[in-house]
């Protein structure tokens, strides 16, 4: 029974549960990605917009990853309207897939990390306290007291959070490898063993705390470096839930809406202009342009017709075509080139990062120091239990501590340093690699360039005008810069425009008939160069040519990178003019052009052969195998998927200039750990000597572990201050 | 010595809630958005 008690409350309840249901639906939540977040005033102007949209509940924006979730009806238009009350209030947004966010969003691993660490923390501050007690001079019965008490804290706590060292190290021994965690391991269980025993033995130095706090400092690493990884893998995972996309599929019972990966071959597809094809396959009706720039870095668009083969991503310029699936998902071809690139990237040499070298020397060196300690002292005194607490205090004081922060600390102000520049670290030894750089390899399209044309060279201002008012009819990129050029220009009049899929445009001017289009559709000679004709009636054909828009920051980019005396060479699959002109711009020596993606790659494995270290910037499939063969790459997040699994680092943001910048973070971020393990290493050389002739006490292992920790953690934080040059 | 019969009790009861309201925190999700907790407060207006 319900515990309401007036049945008109209960009636009245469920009415208005049930108009609400009616009106809206099921809720759901939504996600969507905002880039551009940056401040308190943002999430006011967001939260209070969403308030105001009727429907949408529980809008929270979410500043560190940059993201607004929010609960509405779950309708097809919702999402739209969301996006455009974003775009009126400032921000561009974009869409997340709930379903392939959600496997990605939930970080146990980081809660349970975090709360280790908390515990460590409070079980190294009370075990601490009482430790001063002793230190200060408890004797006797106090003495074993508190050190009774510590180990009833240190045992259960240390064994707890030091889990995920244990694991690591049992799982690398099973495989006879030595890793960090392996004197880690050893130190924490023998510090707690030997300790428990000098407690029953009524001894006067027990490392409880030793233990604990070893295990916090380590555990605080721990955190940093999942904290890095955590921000580049949540926005990889926002990268892949942008790819989800829906199809209109044409069945029988007419047009379904599916999701791509849903297709079948023999399917019917409809892709609208400006869409991206979402399988391979043939065209069936309709006839459009097609650009395949992405593939191949062609920028002149190719015609389509009835017949011409299409592939998963490219582009359907002008015309509503129908498709047939050849090939879907897995089986397209844009997927088999992604599984070639995967297979050499992992037939690829594995660089081995600074913090697994520096670990291979220093876990057998730690073991066998403290081993010799040991023995040493047992051969001279006999004494069992005082070799074995030599040998003890010599692995503690050892403690990889500072070795254990020093890559993770650096890394985490490095990888924020880039995130504020909107340069995404994928890979975090890509940093250790990019600052060995010597060779710079570029593309041109899409990377050096956005990939929208703009118009070049003299033109008739009459016929500008006219192309101008013909353009801005058409979703064609050429027709858009037409437009967009002839802004300034008095506005033609012209009657019944019609848009020609595949050829071009054509409208009548007074009475004359216009045209705007391809060559040989106006009756023009083809060219080598990106170019649109228009013909005014019987008059000549005028031509307008085109080049790619450069990317902000280019020019930036190519002086920093020449100054620090790198070489730089483009390699580009367009054709000679556009790629000469844009070398010869912007003062790029090298250039080649027409270069398939197997010579983009044989060219980038030469240079490596040669010794060299090469980083390769690039956004297309055809870039993607030079990208894997490559010491480093970077792509804009702009590019496909493939492409940006290929690359090591990723730039979200449209400006160039973000490139040097990388480069001189990554040399600042390279000193800064060697600095480290130089730090690391003199303090053992102080420790080692004194531990080893047993002057070591337990208070002298706890000051020199916390001093070594914050140098190293301070010294790592002047990374931030070589981003802010 | 019995003043620390009841002065540990009392340190580690003490040490003891700040690590169960860290929990508390942990649990709810607190540390999720550090860098818009940091910005929130700035928000002079009550939130509607």
């Amino acid at each position: 029974m319900s515990t309401t008690a007036c049945p008109g409350c209960v009636a009245q309840t469920d009415r208005v549960a049930q108009i609400d249901r009616g009106l809206s639906g099921e809720i759901r939540a939504y996600h969507f990605s905002l880039p551009t977040l940056h401040c308190a005033g943002c999430i006011a102007t967001v939260e209070r917009g969403m308030a105001a949209m009727p429907g949408v509940r529980d809008a929270r924006v979410n500043l560190t990853l940059k993201r607004l979730t929010l609960n509405a009806p779950d309708r097809v238009e919702v999402e739209a309207q969301v996006l455009d009350q974003l775009a009126r209030l400032g921000y561009p947004a974009d869409a997340l897939d709930a379903g392939t966010l959600g496997r990605a969003t939930g970080d146990a691993t980081g809660r349970a990390l975090l709360l280790r660490l908390g515990i460590s923390g409070f079980a190294a501050m009370n075990v601490m306290l009482l430790s001063v007690a002793v230190w200060s001079g408890a004797e006797g019965a106090t003495r074993d007291f508190l050190h009774w008490v510590s180990a009833l804290i240190a045992l259960p706590a240390a064994l707890y959070c030091a889990q995920p060292f244990f694991s690591n190290a049992w799982a690398a021994l099973k495989v006879g490898r030595m890793v960090m965690d392996t004197p880690i391991s050893v130190a924490i269980l023998l510090a707690l063993g030997v300790s428990l025993y000098e407690t029953t033995q009524s001894g006067a130095h027990a490392y409880f705390d030793a233990a604990l706090s070893l295990t916090f400092f380590l555990l605080l690493g721990r955190v940093l470096d999942h904290h890095s990884r955590a921000a580049a893998r949540s926005a990889a995972a926002e990268l892949a839930a942008l790819e989800v996309s829906k199809v209109e599929r044409v069945t029988d019972d007419g047009i379904q809406v599916v999701a791509a990966p849903e297709l079948r071959t023999g399917d019917r597809v409809l892709v609208r202009a400006g869409e991206r094809m979402p399988a391979d396959g043939t065209l069936r009706e309709g006839a459009t342009e097609i650009d395949r720039s992405f593939l191949t870095g062609e920028t002149i668009p190719l015609p389509a017709t009835a017949g011409t083969a299409v592939h998963a991503g490219e582009i359907n310029l002008t015309g509503l075509i129908e498709i047939e699936v050849t090939a879907a998902g897995e089986d397209t071809q844009l997927h088999l080139i992604a599984e070639m690139v995967r297979a050499a990237e992992a037939a690829k040499n594995s660089y081995v990062s600074l913090a697994d070298k520096a670990a291979r020397v220093y876990a057998p060196v730690v073991h066998l120091v403290a081993l010799i300690a040991g023995g040493a002292w047992f051969a001279a005194t006999g004494d069992l239990r005082l070799s074995v607490n030599v040998a003890t205090a010599t692995l503690i004081i050892t403690c990889p501590c500072a070795l254990g922060l020093a890559v993770p600390s650096v890394m985490v102000s490095a990888s924020g340093a880039l995130f504020r520049r909107g340069v995404l670290l994928k890979d975090g030894t890509a940093l250790e690699r990019a600052a060995r750089i010597d060779t710079v390899v570029l593309d041109k399209t899409g990377t050096l360039t956005t990939g929208k044309p703009q118009l070049v060279g003299e033109v008739d201002e009459r016929a500008l005008a006219v192309a101008g008012a013909m353009g801005a009819g058409s979703a064609h990129p050429l027709a858009q810069a037409l437009a967009s050029a002839a802004a300034g220009l008095p506005k033609v009049p012209l009657t019944g425009l019609r848009e020609i899929s595949g050829y071009g445009l054509e409208a009548k001017q007074d009475g004359v008939r216009v045209r705007l289009g391809r060559a040989a559709w106006i009756g023009a000679a083809e060219t080598n160069e990106t170019a649109t004709w228009l013909k005014v009636g019987d008059g000549d054909p005028v031509p307008f040519y085109f080049a790619d828009t450069p990317r902000p920051g280019l020019q930036t980019m190519v002086d920093r990178l020449k100054s620090n005396g790198l070489d730089l060479i483009l390699l580009s699959g367009d054709s000679k003019g556009p790629v000469r002109r844009l070398a010869d711009q912007y003062g790029i020596a090298q250039a080649r052009s027409g270069m398939t993606p197997q010579e983009k790659q044989d060219h980038v494995n030469e240079l490596v052969a040669e010794g060299r270290h090469v980083l390769m910037i690039g956004d297309g499939m055809n870039d993607t195998a030079a990208l894997a063969a490559a010491s480093v790459s970077i792509s804009p997040a702009s590019g496909m998927d493939v492409t940006r699994n290929a690359a090591d680092i990723l730039l979200m943001r449209e400006e160039l200039n973000a490139v040097p910048e990388i480069l001189h973070i990554a040399q600042s971020a390279r000193l800064r750990m060697f600095e480290n393990f130089g730090l690391a290493a003199s303090y053992n050389a102080v420790a080692i000597p004194i531990a080893v002739a047993g002057f070591a006490t337990p208070l002298a292992a706890a000051l020199a572990m916390s001093a070594s920790s914050i140098c190293v953690s301070l010294n790592a934080l002047r990374v931030r201050l070589a981003g802010t040059q | 010595m019995n003043v620390l019969l009841l002065l540990i009790p009392i340190s580690l009861i003490l040490g003891g809630a700040g690590l169960v309201a860290f929990v508390f925190a942990l649990r709810h999700g607190q540390f999720d958005d550090p860098e818009g907790n940091a910005a929130r407060i700035l928000e002079d207006r009550e939130p509607e």
